[in-house]
């Protein structure tokens, strides 16, 4: 999908480059732009630098060279930006046991919401919508701890829903599901009405959610394509470490 | 931990009250002279009486005081080690100087712990914070307590299943050969923990925090002018009995 002249990137990374404290470069040079309610598979071998690129869209990590823009807002260091860029791309981490920190869904909810500065009713309210959206309200005063994992996965992207951000990225979100939980999170995420980056090696799971898929190795982008077709495409895959599950056709899946 | 879910009135009471009234108890005990015997009888009966309006049942509160006597242990020497004026009892020359210092320590002693169970046990840990964040407690402090309490259970699992994980592969689960097991398993924990941190907090900064968590729960509710006086009651009769008891001796 190519995004008309006149909109806005949601994203808009150009040419990017960081390298570790070590020396050893992560990112060697990644272009990558995203239209407003895209979505998009960031795919790639482990160590690829997924989440690497993915801290960068909220200024988590600084780039070394190249810029990122959100929603024309150029990634810079100071506070205000900062704020104002993490409000925009809200990021769902791998693990929900490292995003939920405290000690009740309601809490863990209300803390991304509550440092954007809103407060009683409005909070409040915010909080219902999340859970809402994720269909975990009955749960809202519970600890995290007790939930299962498919749940505190579905809370952590509460969490992040509660910014109302623009654009949404998730990283390897259906791993450690089991099948009913992965395709619960599916529905939820096809019904969000936001831009959506979700950064996988799930292959299935990339053609079930998104249209654009591009693969990220060794630092580069070295595809972007429409994700039937890069999936399609066996060499390619092989190239760069990817494998479609035993007995999966993608010309055949129904999405 | 401690706490044990019921409905009373106790229970309903806003956690800082229940702190206050705790510390101030505890500070009228430790003001009594010793020698008033019949004020530590007060306390006593106060005590009785808060734990039957929590329900707390006396086999809960005595089972879990126990948690005093390593720190009390001195308290049951002093009668043999004091020097000056000695009575003889069961055939032991005990010191009267050392007698009422034991028995000061061990009343204050056991009095405070007994207070601090009832609080523990009718204040779930969330609302223990609550209340010492809205009695304006040092932040840092409520934020690390607040951590430990969320990621206990975490680490807990992870060294459960790193246990699992030696036993599995035949680590013999006999005590004392399985130190060296367990001490690369603590440095294997520590490190976990270490990186959990780091990924906690990555994750905490991408919410939008900024060094100090949002004020949200410290200005809802909070305690009204009749739960503050509901409270009071304990620490008002125990400054009474303690004012008593200094001008009575």
């Amino acid at each position: 999908m190519i995004a008309p002249v006149e909109t806005v990137a949601a994203l808009a990374v150009r040419d990017l480059h960081y390298a570790y404290p070590d020396g050893h470069p992560a990112l060697r040079g990644v272009t990558l732009t995203v239209a407003p309610g895209e979505r998009v598979a960031l795919l790639g071998p482990n160590g690829a630098g997924k989440t690497t690129l993915v801290l960068h869209l909220n200024g988590i990590l600084a780039a070394a060279s190249g810029d990122v823009s959100v929603g024309g807002l150029p990634v810079r260091g100071d506070r205000a930006t900062l704020a104002e860029v993490r409000r925009r791309v809200g990021i769902v981490f791998q693990d929900p046991d490292d995003q939920l920190f405290l000690p009740t869904v309601a809490e863990d909810v209300a803390f991304g919401p509550a440092n954007l500065g809103l407060r009683g009713a409005q909070l409040r309210e915010r909080v219902a919508q999340a859970l809402a959206a994720v269909g975990m309200s009955a749960h809202a005063d519970r600890s995290p701890h007790h939930l299962s994992f498919g749940q505190r996965r579905r809370v952590a992207v509460a969490t992040v829903l509660a910014m109302r951000p623009q654009v949404l990225v998730l990283d390897e979100p259906s791993s450690n599901l089991d099948p009913a939980a992965r395709r619960e999170l599916a529905e939820i995420l096809r019904a969000l009405p936001v831009t959506l980056l979700l950064v996988t090696h799930d292959l299935p799971y990339a053609l079930e959610l998104c249209e654009r898929a591009v693969i990220l190795d060794e630092g580069r982008l070295v595809a972007d394509a429409g994700t039937r077709e890069l999936l399609a495409d066996a060499e390619v895959l092989a190239r760069h470490r990817l494998e479609l599950p035993y007995g999966f056709a993608p010309g055949l899946a129904t999405g | 931990m401690l706490y044990r879910d019921a409905a009373s009135p106790v229970h309903r009471l806003p956690p800082e009250a229940k702190i206050v009234a705790m510390v101030l108890f505890t500070f009228a005990v430790v003001a009594t002279p010793r020698e008033a015997f019949w004020a530590f009888g007060a306390y006593a009966l106060l005590v009785v009486l808060v734990a039957a309006l929590a329900r707390v049942g006396p086999g809960w509160l005595l089972s879990r005081a126990l948690i005093e006597l390593p720190f009390v242990a001195f308290a049951f020497a002093l009668p043999l080690l004091a020097a000056g004026e000695r009575v003889q009892w069961l055939g032991m020359s005990l010191a009267v100087e050392g007698l009422y210092g034991g028995w000061n320590i061990l009343a204050k002693g056991t009095l405070g712990v007994l207070a601090s169970l009832l609080l523990a046990a009718t204040t779930s840990t969330r609302d223990l914070l609550l209340g010492l964040d809205r009695l304006r407690c040092p932040q840092i402090l409520t934020q690390i307590a607040t951590f430990m309490l969320r990621y206990l259970d975490v680490l807990i699992g992870e060294s459960r299943r790193m246990r699992v994980a030696r036993l599995s592969r035949g680590d013999d689960p006999r005590f004392f050969w399985q130190l060296r097991g367990f001490a690369a398993g603590i440095g294997a924990l520590f490190l976990r923990a270490f990186e959990r941190g780091e990924r906690v907090y990555l994750a905490m900064l991408a919410r939008g925090y900024d060094g100090r968590m949002p004020a949200v729960w410290r200005e809802t509710g909070g305690a009204t002018a009749a739960q503050w006086a509901a409270a009071a009651t304990v620490p008002v009769v125990a400054a009474g009995v303690a004012a008593a008891a200094l001008v009575l001796t």
